[in-house]
């Protein structure tokens, strides 16, 4: 919807404006004459006759130096289908376009394409509020000052441009699989619209394997979305998850999809990842894990992606493949690092290890941590439950 | 349409080591660049070294103090300049793209609009 509705105002912040205000007639329109069969498209169609309104009154001066280019004259018309796909295609290259630097691009993708709060924004990307708040001005101004245009690429730049759309998708999908802030462990609708855009994506380019890895890794991802909460709304790692409720038809969709992507060889940084969660989606049980396939695969992925966070993640694979105090050292390596200071999967991942070595106070002291740190309430009574277990 | 102003950069020290036939290649570069994309340039130059530079500013006494050289010490200086006009960014990035700049690289910003 903002999306639809950038097109015509060619200003974000206007846009967003626009978009509220239409949520505002539709509470006292709905309320009066009952809410219409195609809620969003009727939402659409109001925030753009808004956005042409407050495009008329503008001073003709300024409009040319600071609107958003875009290729379309077809503002004034009804909303299809169709034009929401164009539109989120379109919004989401110009998020991405080089000339902001990446963390600029993810982040702007979030907030504009997702409709993610500037917290939840600065959360995904482990830096301070005001910081993300600036840079999310920045960007936006430049995008209007620079004339970055509102378009999908011309399919001989398109691979240039695909990698930081896929970054994008996929930080979006992490960002709605398990939500930083907040008392669900999840936001289906992110998860969701991350769905949809690497389907778009595979469709924009059918033969590229990243992008086939990147829906691959979606979907095996999200098929343990039925097993990932217990009968009393808890949270079940991996570990203590019944994997009959995992969704088989996204697993074996997931698998035919990273398999081709390996296949093509040089495996880059999705298809590892995409690899990774398709060794879980292939043990039937826990115990049945190739823990020193994964290691394997994480190292490669370092390669590709050096981050501490995939160092973590490689940490933890390890304390399984080798044992709790090999995962330990490697996880306290990580520990001064700037990036972890206040991720609550570090201190977690360090209890883990602690409590398998039975050093239970130790163990106690970092599940707190962890606690402290996460600002998500379904881990963070999970992570109380594993203190209580502990004595 | 917008206008861009593309500043070109480069390692003064580098330049200053290469022969004739070079800076006549390069010299070539730029009149092929302006046959290519002539309709869209609105200006441009060569400039003299940085070190014919000359920098003004104002004090805290709001008094005005020249100096010499480029106002910012910087490896690479701007050795030339062109005003391009550009439905876009992409577009103006596109026209950029051609311009010889051996020792250095090209910075594109937005003209912006005095009203």
């Amino acid at each position: 919807m903002l999306a639809a509705t950038i097109r015509i105002t060619r200003d974000f912040d206007v846009a967003e404006e626009c978009v509220q205000d239409a949520f505002a007639r539709a509470l006292a329109t709905w309320a009066q004459q009952g809410v219409p069969k195609n809620p969003g498209a009727w939402l659409t169609t109001v925030a753009r006759r808004r956005a042409i309104d407050v495009g008329r009154r503008r001073d003709v001066a300024t409009r040319s130096q600071r609107f958003l280019v875009t290729d379309d004259a077809d503002a004034g018309r009804e909303v299809t289908d169709g034009d929401f796909e164009d539109d989120r295609l379109r919004l989401i290259f110009t998020c991405c376009h080089p000339s902001l630097a990446t963390d600029t691009q993810v982040a702007l993708a979030l907030r504009m394409l997702c409709g993610l709060s500037t917290t939840e924004v600065a959360k995904a990307f482990l830096v301070k509020e005001s910081a993300m708040a600036a840079r999310l001005t920045r960007a936006k101004k430049k995008i209007a000052l620079a004339r970055i245009p509102y378009r999908v690429p011309e399919r001989s730049e398109l691979r240039g441009r695909i990698d930081a759309v896929l970054l994008v998708v996929h930080l979006l999908f992490t960002t709605g699989h398990t939500s930083p802030v907040g008392e669900k462990l999840s936001q289906i609708d992110l998860v969701e619209r991350s769905l949809d855009l690497a389907l778009m994506l595979r469709g924009l380019l059918p033969d590229d394997a990243e992008v086939a890895s990147l829906l691959a890794l979606i979907l095996l991802t999200d098929s343990r979305r039925g097993a990932r909460i217990g009968a009393d709304g808890e949270f079940l790692a991996l570990a203590d998850q019944d994997r009959s409720k995992w969704h088989r038809d996204s697993i074996d969709e997931g698998l035919a999809l990273v398999g081709a992507s390996i296949r093509r060889g040089r495996p880059g940084r999705f298809t590892l990842m995409a690899a990774i969660a398709a060794v879980h989606s292939s043990a039937a049980h826990w115990d049945e894990t190739d823990w020193s396939e994964i290691v394997g695969l994480y190292d490669l992925l370092l390669e590709a992606w050096p981050s501490p966070v995939v160092a973590l993640n490689r940490a933890v694979a390890l304390s399984f493949a080798e044992g709790p105090l090999a995962g330990l050292m490697a996880i306290d390596e990580l520990s001064t690092d700037p990036q972890l200071s206040t991720y609550p999967y570090l201190a977690a991942a360090r209890g883990d290890c602690l409590e398998r070595l039975e050093r239970l106070p130790e163990a106690r002291e970092a599940f707190e941590e962890a606690a402290l740190l996460t600002e998500n309430h379904v881990e963070r009574d999970f992570l109380r439950l594993r203190i209580a277990q502990l004595s | 349409m917008a206008e861009y102003l593309v500043l070109i950069y480069s390692n003064e020290e580098s330049w200053a080591a290469t022969d004739e036939a070079f800076s006549a290649k390069i010299m070539e570069g730029h009149s092929k660049f302006g046959e290519k994309h002539g309709a869209s340039l609105r200006g441009g130059n060569a400039l003299e070294p940085s070190t014919t530079a000359t920098s003004i500013r104002t004090d805290a006494a709001g008094k005005s103090v020249t100096t010499d050289g480029p106002f910012a010490e910087t490896k690479e200086a701007i050795g030339g300049y062109y005003v391009v006009e550009a439905a876009d960014l992409d577009a103006a990035i596109a026209i950029a793209k051609d311009i010889p700049a051996p020792f250095g690289g090209i910075e594109v910003r937005p003209i912006g609009a005095m009203s």
